[in-house]
């Protein structure tokens, strides 16, 4: 698939890579926002990386679309893949069940898996961070085992707790802060994942590596008062 | 220093000024005023920059007691503004002296009242901004609204309230919501994943804001919009004033405090004008889409901004720049010097001298 430039309002442009969920796309997304970051175009404000798709918000009285357009095209077109070289593994201790995942049961009933079976399958593979997005520092992380696909919610939990792992579709994620939610909960963590007064505020981030680590509920309240 | 100590809190008051910028990349909402023009405007009024953070009001006011002598502008919603039991005005510089109740009240027109104070309410800056991100529970005051006992700091203001005196907001220079809000939109980025009649639909129907509408969003009701082959899309970004429009068709207009990625398809963005005059609107409003190309919405902006800019030098040459004109009268022309500032202004007019204490007559 080519390139396609999207209009989002006069102010964002929205340049879409390609059409599916896939690490080779996700990392030209990544190198084309890093580019876009690096050349330091005047009246551009930021670029939000997705999936499969780079937002750039600017000052259109700056920069003409036009000229933008040009511009990124030529930064894509320029784009040297060195793939992911050495990303940083960020392990995640997690306790799974209980008043700390309480989907695990639906999760190994939906899937005729048992519990812990799910955990094995949840916290053996090395996830890839596609994207932070949704609320502050959500790592949407792929890909999650065939088997654990479940549908997610049909209403919401009003409130899910900050740490809270879930599964949605082919993909888990952490919830940082609390906050509503569609996801099937199996696990919690103890780490922070965010803290806004960090200017790097997120614990994780897209093109990293992330490893769920299986821990009892006692290391939990442990790692919570700071001793992980 | 703190300006003042919060007595009522009203229904949902909290501090914002222009929002975050650079953050999204983490999953940060960019927050900020939901009437941007209100908040500029009152913002230069007070010769404050236009991104210093000042209340927002919603639907209710707080009420204030003044900790310091303070020179303040609202802007936004009329909340009949009190001080002390007697009616002040809007869109004017307004002085409040140290122990005097400012009050807002119910909105009687518009639903949000910008209050900016000369200096700008002076919270801590997080990720760039001192915007109240109320889904991360952060900035403003301890992220979240205005409770009763809160105190607001101020930063240094800048002019004297003397030269603020004889500011006033053209009447009319907010054009207030009529019966309908007709919103101009940019269609995109998912508009072909609408069916032709999908289209025609969002831009020939009638829809109303519910009474789902917060700062992260607005929820309208009328004609299903119909989609091509779904709702879904793989997770993209989310522009202030992106309309969605999920599986049951009605759209939903995306604000301040969105999330900063989602997986519906938008049909269209609405312009930045027209973004900031829905922060005005209260459910039951009846709104209608209008589709405009991207080069007529940078001519929408930029006109807009230009309205910003003569402000500006309709009050900067009230603040006695220092400045030579030309006068013609009759037959005979004059050189006219000003001098001076911050209330006494120094006219020379072919030598001859005169000292006025007021600007206006001038």
């Amino acid at each position: 698939m080519s390139v396609r430039c999207l209009d989002g309002g006069e102010s964002c442009l929205v340049v879409e890579l390609g059409d599916v969920i896939e690490l080779a796309l996700n990392r030209q997304v990544r190198a084309l926002g890093l580019a876009l970051e690096q050349a330091r175009m005047k009246g551009v404000l930021e670029a939000v990386p997705t999936h499969r798709s780079l937002a750039i918000y600017y000052d259109p009285l700056t920069i003409d679309r036009d000229a933008l357009k040009t511009q990124i095209l030529l930064l894509y077109g320029s784009l040297v893949d060195q793939g992911d070289q050495t990303p940083r593994v960020v392990e995640i201790p997690t306790v799974y069940g209980g008043e700390y995942g309480p989907d695990l049961e639906f999760v190994a009933r939906h899937s005729g898996l048992s519990r812990d079976e799910v955990v094995r399958l949840h916290s053996e593979p090395l996830y890839h961070v596609y994207l932070l997005g949704f609320i502050a520092g959500f790592p949407y992380l792929g890909d999650l085992a065939e088997r654990l696909a479940v549908p997610r919610l049909s209403t919401p939990r009003l409130k899910v707790k900050a740490g809270s792992v879930g599964i949605g579709g082919r993909q888990t994620g952490i919830y940082p802060i609390e906050s509503p939610g569609g996801w099937r909960i199996i696990g919690r963590t103890p780490l922070r994942l965010f803290d806004p007064s960090s200017e790097a505020p997120t614990a994780i981030l897209p093109g990293d590596k992330v490893r769920f680590v299986r821990i009892e509920p006692h290391e939990y309240e442990r790692g919570q008062s700071g001793c992980l | 220093m703190d300006a003042f100590e919060v007595v009522r809190p009203g229904l949902l008051t909290t501090v914002q000024d222009l929002g975050r910028i650079g953050y999204q990349k983490y999953g940060v909402p960019t927050s900020g005023t939901m009437d941007r023009t209100a908040l500029r405007a009152a913002n230069l009024l007070l010769d404050n920059e236009e991104g210093l953070a000042g209340l927002e009001a919603t639907a209710e006011g707080p009420t204030l007691r003044a900790l310091l002598d303070l020179v303040v502008a609202i802007v936004g919603a009329d909340m009949q503004p009190l001080v002390d039991g007697r009616p002040v005005e809007c869109g004017t510089a307004i002085c409040i002296r140290s122990g005097q109740i400012l009050e807002l009240q119910r909105a009687r027109r518009g639903l949000r009242a910008y209050l900016a104070i000369a200096g700008g309410i002076d919270v801590p800056v997080m990720l760039g901004s001192r915007s109240t991100c109320i889904p991360a529970a952060f900035g403003g005051v301890q992220g979240r609204a205005l409770c009763q006992g809160d105190r607001l700091p101020i930063g240094l203001a800048g002019r004297q309230p003397m030269a603020l005196s004889g500011r006033r907001l053209p009447s009319g220079w907010v054009e207030p919501i009529g019966e309908v809000l007709t919103v101009r939109v940019v269609l995109g980025p998912q508009g072909n994943q609408f069916t032709p009649e999908g289209i025609r639909t969002f831009l020939s129907g009638a829809y109303r804001l519910t009474p789902q509408m917060d700062r992260m969003g607005a929820r309208l009701q009328g004609p299903p919009i119909a989609h091509r082959s779904g709702a879904d899309i793989i997770s993209d970004s989310t522009p202030l004033g992106a309309v969605q429009v999920p599986p049951d068709g009605q759209p939903m207009i995306l604000l301040a405090d969105r999330q900063t990625t989602g997986g519906y398809t938008k049909i269209a963005v609405v312009v930045q004008e027209d973004i900031f005059r829905l922060g005005q609107a209260t459910p039951g409003q009846v709104i209608r889409f209008r589709q405009i190309s991207v080069s007529e919405a940078c001519d929408a902006l930029r006109a807009y901004e230009g309205r910003f800019d003569a402000l500006r030098r309709a009050w900067q040459s009230l603040l006695g720049e220092r400045g030579s004109y030309s006068l013609s009268l009759g037959a005979r022309s004059y050189q006219v010097g000003v001098e001076g500032g911050r209330g006494t202004y120094r006219v020379s007019l072919k030598g001859a001298e005169r000292k006025s204490e007021d600007a206006e007559e001038q």
